[in-house]
């Protein structure tokens, strides 16, 4: 997971967790900031990003593992100790001081070494206090940094968000720290100044040289300012790279979702760089064990469009979207809907061609564990997914309920709710599936595509011929491929959740 | 108009039941008779009694120094014990945020019988230290209620800033939370002041047998059911009250004020 690298490592988190009460907000983490980079956490909400930040800075300490500055443990220093400084989401502004005296908070604080001689010759050092004049020299300084000068008399209730957000940036500053933390700076701006602001931070990394932390959960920040992009989820460091890299390599498929836009299909390889996705076969430039399930990423503007008979794959335009610079177009191919982004546009319900050449297809192994469907739930309570009808238990929807005579479902808290066409998750565990001779038995079939012996059982997947559904299910029986068999799975096996719940 | 005329003597009729035992008493307290509703005309003897006599003036001193003494000791405490609650864990605060209400609902001839049990016990029963004590157990949770609104509408980053900068906790804590929550410490401790100067039940359960507030020396002179013993004592009434609406008004023009400025 970390890069190998000669420079200088300012920051080196080891193996760190924290846990609060019982919620892991941070799982055993490994990673390193270069001196003078500016380095982003980049996730969704209750990644753990801030929770690192807040590690570093010293607010919260970590349950288990090390942080090293310079080499040298601060896992347990307090915050006054450790030279480095916070830019808070919401400012944190001193408002009983006015803008001098917030600004110059940590310096009035702050002892120096000074160097005296004294009437032998003998040089002695004392650690002393800033004079003031000093003082009004860096807090000039810094207000002039961040485009505020002549504002040192000014209270903090006066100031616009945009100002406060200076301010709070020429507070940290001003104490010349080894780090700038920034947790979500620009979170509380509009859209124009956020995007001023992007550009004045990046000058001013350049110009104080510096290493700048910054946590954002907006893709689009953290790729214009970044020099390396730490991508989280639940705690876990999903990927580290440059910007470039981040977007062009995503290292799987929640990357790939939340930097930038793109269509992600399951897919399958079925030979040596040629991998499997709605129903066609594409040449591509990753390469993995054949019958090897992955996840296939195709960013929006790699899509080409063109003549229906010389496209790879045929759909027809179901919505048109300008977006200023491109339209962003959406083609239902199959049952797939796929996104495209072009200078050109195109009439909605046009029948297109659609082009993606091996450089646009990157492909991720699939961390697959289980089988997951969408699925909906049928009138007599049984679920559709998979090219096939299954008997299931509709009570596991909704804790505590049962169902009446008539067939609907009664809750807990006794409402009756009707489960016909609701869309749910399914997932069914590769052990819980059977496979028969008889195709009729069971509630879909499909062909064996793939037999893998994996020790003490072998790994065989199932796959529909419809819309190519594939069952992967563990067995002890040696099976053929190509056998046409019969899929059972047990009611009590398929889990099965609401769609919406999962949207949450 | 009928019924706005009708309104307004409903209101004046109101008042008048609060405040006519208030008037008569302010009243009576120019005349120089030794019962009420006797009026010898108008005199300003009882005021000139009331600061010649070195026993109410005694007991006045005694009843001030009670209620600054017990209300900055409880005005430290609460807001220690607010600023305590509002860091710790929520598991930790909830719990001992409500028990530290509780004497706030409790009866307070609960709380003063149950001083005195625990002080008769001791060596301190009876006793200045009973006394202070037993203010501080009826100011204390007045002050945490006062100041714990003014923490939850503080930024929670900016004691982390303070310490960020370089700020010791200690440090941190009086130059930037106590600055912020001064207003709340402040209405806490003039609530103290208030509570313990007109306190008669805990006082009366835990003062020293010679020392006397004014609260228990009007209790003791009324108490066979005449007023005549100390007439002085309807001055001192009257007084206090002139005081009292003098505080009232100047606080809710301050705030009018600060209203206003903040527009």
């Amino acid at each position: 997971m970390a890069k190998l690298s000669k420079d200088e490592k300012i920051i080196q988190i080891v193996g760190v967790s924290k846990v609060f009460d019982e919620t892991v907000a941070v799982d055993n983490i490994d990673l390193y900031v270069r001196k003078g980079e500016f380095i982003t956490f980049l996730g969704p909400s209750g990644c753990g990003k801030t929770t690192t930040l807040r590690m570093i800075a010293g607010f919260d300490i970590p349950t288990s593992g090390k942080i090293l500055l310079n080499g040298k443990d601060i896992t347990n220093l307090p915050p006054n100790k450790r030279p480095v400084n916070t830019v808070f989401q919401r400012y944190a502004l001193f408002p009983h001081y006015n803008i001098y005296d917030n600004i110059a908070f940590g310096l009035k604080l702050k002892k120096i070494p000074v160097t005296y001689v004294n009437d032998k010759g003998e040089t002695y050092t004392k650690m002393q206090k800033l004079t003031r004049k000093e003082i009004d020299e860096k807090v000039k300084n810094a207000l002039s940094v961040v485009d505020l000068e002549g504002f040192e008399k000014r209270s903090v209730s006066t100031l616009s968000g945009g100002q406060q957000q200076r301010v709070a940036i020429a507070r940290a500053i001003v104490n010349e720290p080894e780090i700038l933390l920034l947790d979500e700076p620009l979170g509380a701006l509009d859209l124009k100044m956020r995007k001023e602001m992007q550009i004045e931070l990046k000058e001013m990394h350049r110009k104080l040289g510096i290493t700048f932390i910054y946590v954002t959960h907006d893709q689009e920040e953290a790729l214009t300012m970044s020099d390396t992009i730490v991508v989280m989820k639940d705690g876990k460091i999903q990927q580290i790279g440059t910007p470039t890299s981040i977007y062009n390599e995503p290292a799987n498929a929640f990357v790939a979702d939340f930097i930038g836009d793109s269509n992600i299909f399951n897919g399958t390889m079925v030979a040596p760089r040629t991998v499997r996705f709605c129903n066609k076969n594409f040449d591509c430039l990753d390469d993995f064990e054949k019958n090897e399930k992955v996840d296939v990423v195709v960013r929006p503007e790699d899509i080409r469009m063109t003549y229906p008979e010389d496209g790879m794959l045929k759909g027809k335009v179901i919505s048109v979207v300008f977006k200023g610079v491109h339209y962003e177009i959406t083609v239902k191919v199959r049952k797939t809907e796929v996104i495209v982004q072009s200078t050109e546009s195109r009439e909605m319900g046009d029948t297109i061609g659609l082009v993606i050449q091996p450089d646009g297809i990157h492909i991720m192994k699939k961390e697959f564990t289980i089988n997951k469907y969408d699925g909906y739930i049928t009138k007599k309570n049984t679920v559709v997914f998979g090219d096939g009808e299954f008997e299931c238990d509709v009570t596991k929807l909704y804790p505590g309920s049962h169902l009446d005579e008539e067939g609907y479902l009664i809750t807990a808290n006794g409402e009756q709710i009707d489960l016909t066409d609701v869309d749910v998750n399914v997932e069914v565990e590769f052990k819980d599936i059977e496979i028969s001779d008889n195709a009729e038995e069971g509630g879909t079939q499909g062909h064996i595509v793939s037999i893998i012996y994996k020790g003490d059982h072998y790994q065989v997947i199932v796959r529909t011929e419809e819309n190519e559904e594939d069952f992967v299910l563990d067995t002890e029986d040696l099976w053929n491929e190509n056998d046409f068999v019969g899929v059972k799975i047990a009611p009590e096996n398929i889990r099965l959740t609401l769609k919406q719940e999962n949207n949450k | 108009m009928v019924k706005r005329i009708l309104s307004i003597a409903f209101c004046v009729l109101v008042l008048l039941f609060i405040y006519s035992p208030i008037l008569l008493l302010v009243v009576y307290s120019f005349t120089d008779s030794t019962v009420i509703g006797q009026w010898k005309g108008f005199s300003f003897s009882l005021y000139a009694d009331l600061f010649k006599s070195a026993e109410i003036m005694g007991i006045l001193f005694n009843t001030i120094w009670l209620a600054l003494a017990a209300a900055t000791l409880s005005t430290i405490l609460g807001t220690a014990g607010a600023i305590g609650i509002f860091y710790s864990r929520k598991r930790i605060s909830a719990p001992i945020k409500a028990a530290s209400q509780i004497p706030i609902i409790n009866a307070e001839i609960v709380t003063a019988i149950a001083l005195a049990l625990l002080f008769s016990m001791t060596a301190l029963y009876r006793t200045y230290f009973s006394l202070i004590i037993g203010h501080m157990v009826l100011c204390t949770p007045f002050v945490v209620l006062s100041v714990m609104p003014k923490l939850k509408q503080m930024d929670p980053n900016v004691y982390e800033a303070a310490l960020d900068l370089g700020a010791t906790p200690s440090k941190a804590l009086f130059k930037v939370v106590i600055p912020q929550i001064f207003s709340g410490i402040m209405a806490g401790f003039m609530l103290s002041i208030t509570l313990s100067l007109d306190d008669y039940i805990i006082t009366a359960f835990t003062k020293p047998k010679t020392f006397d507030t004014i609260s228990t020396y009007v209790y003791n002179a009324v108490k066979n059911g005449t007023n005549s013993s100390t007439p002085a004592l309807r001055a001192l009434s009257a007084l206090i009250f002139v005081v009292m609406i003098a505080a009232v008004l100047i606080i809710n023009l301050r705030a009018k004020k600060t209203k206003e400025d903040r527009k």
